[in-house]
């Protein structure tokens, strides 16, 4: 059976050839109460025909699309509801200020298959502006390097240590009468003698970083856009697992006209949309989670936000009054803005009141922003993530 | 992957004897195989066929099908393939009588695809081992290609929804009608009235002179070449000439592709022909789901009800039975749709319901006691599964009595401001309504066609006869790049879209809190219009004008 790298790689040919890539790196996404969630990372892809498009073209507003029923009643009668806005289960409060870290059981699936991911996404990401703060727990970043030796085989031959190993073989055998006068011709060599360097795991010691998600859910978000936002931060994510090995902290914030936090990364992702945006809310809702906790003392704090830059606060004096409060303890803030392909070349107004407000330029290094459309595949998605830690 | 056991077989082998008594009809050799998940996890992006072509797509569904099954472990019943002898899968070791009711219904799926007219193109096919000579072909042309096949796969796939399934269907079922065009017809409908045009007095009387002759058994057309003394050569022209169907996209691009006709791309054709053929394989299965599936589960309940084997078990099976034909409280299972449909149907006819009597009856009470005691309801029923797909059986049969009977209603969903809930609710219990919704979610290729006149200089047109739904537009491009590619040249294609005025886009308003300042109340919904548009690939660019 193929396997995912092996799928990608054949993938990647396809832009040599002058095609578009069609394999997108999907997750499902298990859902279990508390920390216990398990992401499975699966490619997808989609066979492109002419097809009628889904979207029944007399819908009304705010209606879905019908289906079929069966009971008693008549026309018009309500037979049941079910919240848009979905209500923290029973598994509330027991994630509660504990980092995913702290998880049990089940965390064995996610690291593997955040593993995947992470593999998938390379390694040339870091947390940037990382200082030393609290010592309430360590962070180990892991990095692989070709440290290890090892006898017979491996992945690059240490011809030095070989050569030193040989000559140490041959004087146990007697080969070498005089040490002068080496006569290499003679020279035996074993298959133990070959000494190679092998890629193996190196924790690096590093402080105590906590991740905000932040993610807009507002009715506005619909379909791509959401999609686009939630690959990115489930690629992040999945990366912090894999980098930091579970160490980095991670919360979770969902607004529409009003922020709530989510206790695990399962809600977070899989939460559908609502009501109207602001913005500021979320900001709002981290500045006090910080301020309350006193979290800015023992970490180095990196807030995420994904939106389709739709806000009712259009010049945006609530967010970014949040947003400069923010910037006072952030090590970064990473906006992404996926738009709607309806707006074209228009800003959208979070674009707008950020790029006016001259925040990306005088604090270049604690905030990036990061506009893509909601089409994107997944490589732009990369670059995105790229763009917001650099 | 095994044959089932001794035992099992035997179970297997009574169940088609009695399957045959109650009118079923199907071959008698059978396969049965037990096969573990994981096989079947690898076999159903291959439609279930072991010995289908590689293409990487089904890796991509069978490492996304294992990531599945990790999050979520089901395993299925059974799964029947239509091919001859017939296959079977069943996972793992059932008690015998759960496999008397699977066995029940896998042989009415076998007897389903082996007489339902719309699989009369699969009937002489082993399509095991086509499938394999296929999957040879294109591992050998992968050996000297490389990717390249799969391009073509992929290309040829971005079109095989278009195959002219009806078309292939009726050409085999005239041609087995044997209907030639006789003289007779050709003098009176072609000839008198196309190629002469006489006027009708003249022609009612050629009729009545051709009775004439009839009767005293003189020769009709001695008179007629005479008369016209091309008749007879023009007869013969029109009797040569080639059936008159239109060639589908994949057979016109077969035919007339520059591109495929240069001798470096000639093993193109066979892998698009590969594509084409497997397509309509599988489009029977795909247009009689609700009637092969409520066919299968008719007869299982029927026969398993009957079958003395299984006297004990009455509870197990109809615990594992409701889970499969219940009918949900909102959404729509086919199994339960067919079967009840099916059911429907037979005491309908069983009481002489489908006559112009019945038709005619305005009184509910005299309806509801109506009933002739005709009892043809099981033959009846027969001739449904042999003549009809799931459109013409739900549009047919699905009436007001039976949606009335099973409380039958479209559930709608619709926001709710004030608790921001989703609220389900009745919208519906007309028949009509009903019948549309189950209509919208049955299988309907859009009707591209090529267009004759303005395929030229090097441009295949494309004309998208309209049905009110617009083509899904982030596939376009990338499946005209596909036919660009296999016909070597521009490609165009009309459509039509929905003229962007009168379509408010529903994600800029704020109902969603009426509160909000500057929000409008909801502006009435204006019908759609659509304008024509063509799209235009040309050096794998994509261009869009309104026409």
């Amino acid at each position: 059976m193929i396997t995912l790298d092996e799928l990608l790689e054949r993938d990647k040919k396809r832009e040599e050839d002058g095609f578009k890539r069609k394999i997108r790196i999907g997750r499902i996404v298990k859902p279990g109460s508390g920390n216990k969630e398990k992401i499975i990372v699966v490619p997808t892809t989609v066979e492109e025909k002419f097809v009628h498009d889904d979207i029944v073209a007399e819908q009304e507003q705010g209606e879905a699309e019908p289906t079929g029923g069966t009971g008693e009643g008549q026309e018009g009668d309500v037979i049941g509801e079910q919240p848009v806005r979905p209500e923290e289960g029973e598994g509330e409060g027991e994630g509660e200020g504990e980092g995913p870290g702290e998880g049990k059981g089940g965390e064995h699936e996610i690291e593997a298959n955040a593993y995947e991911l992470g593999k998938v996404l390379s390694q040339d990401f870091e947390l940037p502006n990382l200082k030393d703060k609290g010592k309430k727990k360590v962070l180990a970043r892991y990095v692989y390097d070709l440290t290890d030796k090892n006898q017979g085989v491996g992945q690059v031959l240490d011809k030095k240590a070989t050569l030193k190993k040989i000559v140490e073989t041959n004087m146990s055998l007697g080969n070498i009468p005089d040490v002068s006068n080496i006569d290499t011709t003679g020279f035996i060599v074993s298959p133990r003698d070959l000494i190679y360097r092998i890629l193996s795991r190196e924790k690096e010691y590093e402080s105590q970083a906590l991740v905000f998600f932040l993610r807009d859910y507002s009715g506005s978000m619909g379909g791509k856009v959401t999609q686009t936002v939630v690959s990115q931060h489930v690629m992040l994510y999945s990366w912090l697992m894999y980098q930091y090995e579970k160490q980095v902290e991670t919360r979770f914030v969902l607004h529409d006209t009003e922020a709530r936090e989510v206790s695990d990364f399962q809600k977070y992702y899989s939460y559908k949309v609502a009501g109207g945006t602001k913005v500021y809310t979320a900001f709002k809702l981290v500045n006090d989670i910080v301020e309350k906790e006193n979290l800015a003392r023992d970490y180095n704090i990196y807030v995420f936000h994904g939106t389709d830059g739709d806000d009712w606060d259009k010049d945006g004096k609530q967010t970014l009054a949040e947003i400069e409060k923010m910037l006072t303890y952030a090590a970064r803030i990473g906006i992404t803005i996926v738009e709607h392909t309806y707006v074209g070349s228009k800003q959208t107004e979070v674009e707008k009141y950020i790029q006016s407000s001259g925040l990306l330029t005088s604090h270049h290094h604690l905030i990036k922003l990061d506009v893509m459309a909601e089409n994107v595949d997944d490589s732009r998605i990369i670059q995105g993530i790229k763009t917001l830690i650099s | 992957m095994e044959l089932v056991s001794q035992h099992v077989k035997g179970i297997m082998e009574e169940c088609k004897i009695r399957a045959r008594d109650a009118g079923l009809r199907f071959d008698d050799e059978t396969l049965e195989y037990i096969v573990t998940n994981r096989d079947l996890i690898e076999l159903s992006p291959k439609m279930m066929i072991p010995t289908l072509y590689d293409y990487w797509v089904h890796d991509v569904r069978v490492l996304s099908g294992k990531g599945m099954y990790e999050a979520y472990p089901s395993n299925p019943f059974e799964t029947v393939i239509n091919t001859r002898p017939a296959i079977s899968y069943y996972n793992d070791n059932n008690p015998d009588w759960l496999n008397v009711m699977i066995f029940y219904h896998v042989l009415a799926h076998i007897d389903f695809f082996q007489n339902n007219m719309f699989y009369k193109n699969t009937w002489d096919i082993d399509l095991a081992g086509q499938a394999l000579a296929d999957k040879r072909l294109i591992a050998r042309l992968r050996s000297e290609k490389g990717r390249w096949v799969d391009y073509v796969i992929e290309f040829a796939r971005g079109m095989d929804n278009l195959a002219g399934f009806h078309r292939d269907l009726s050409r085999t079922l005239l041609q087995t009608g044997a209907r030639k065009l006789t003289r007779t017809d050709f003098y009176f409908d072609v000839f008198l009235q196309k190629i002469i045009s006489v006027p009708q007095h003249e022609y009612v009387k050629e009729i009545s002179r051709y009775n004439e002759c009839q009767k005293d058994n003189v020769d009709f057309f001695s008179q007629v070449t005479g008369k016209y003394p091309e008749f007879n050569e023009l007869y013969r022209k029109e009797t040569k000439k080639k059936s008159p169907f239109q060639m589908d996209i994949m057979e016109y691009i077969l035919r007339y592709s520059p591109f495929l006709r240069k001798e470096e791309n000639e093993w193109m054709t066979s892998v698009i022909h590969i594509v084409r053929s497997t397509s309509l394989y599988f489009q029977p299965q795909i247009r009689t789901k609700i009637m092969n599936e409520g066919w299968a589960s008719f007869w299982h309940e029927k026969l398993f009800m009957a079958d003395d084997r299984i006297s004990g078990h009455e509870t197990d099976y109809a615990k594992v039975n409701a889970s499969v034909t219940a009918m949900p409280k909102v959404g729509l299972n086919p199994y339960a749709l067919g079967m009840r449909l099916f059911e429907h149907i037979r005491e309908m006819e069983d009481k002489g319901r489908y006559s112009f009597a019945y038709f005619l009856l305005r009184d509910a009470v005299l309806k509801e006691k109506y009933d002739q005691h005709k009892n043809t309801g099981q033959s009846f029923i027969f001739k449904v599964r042999e003549d009809m797909d799931d459109f013409t059986f739900i549009n047919h049969f699905l009436e007001q009595e039976f949606v009335d009977r099973h409380r039958l209603f479209v559930a709608g969903k619709r926001i709710n401001n004030q608790n921001m809930t989703w609220q389900y609710y009745i919208k519906s219990k007309k028949a009509d309504d009903y019948k549309q919704m189950v209509i919208n979610t049955l299988y309907h290729p859009p009707d591209i066609r090529i267009d004759a006149e303005k395929t030229k200089d090097g441009i295949l047109y494309l004309d998208h006869r309209f049905e009110n739904k617009p083509l899904k537009s982030d596939f376009i491009e990338n499946t005209m790049i596909g036919i660009e590619f296999l016909w070597g040249g521009p490609v165009h294609l009309e459509t039509s879209e929905p003229k962007s005025a009168t379509r408010l886009d529903p994600r800029y308003t704020n109902f969603w809190d009426p509160s909000a300042q500057g929000s409008l109340p909801e502006p009435p919904a204006l019908p759609i219009e659509w304008k024509r548009v063509r799209y235009i690939i040309k050096d794998r660019k994509l261009h869009k004008q309104e026409l």
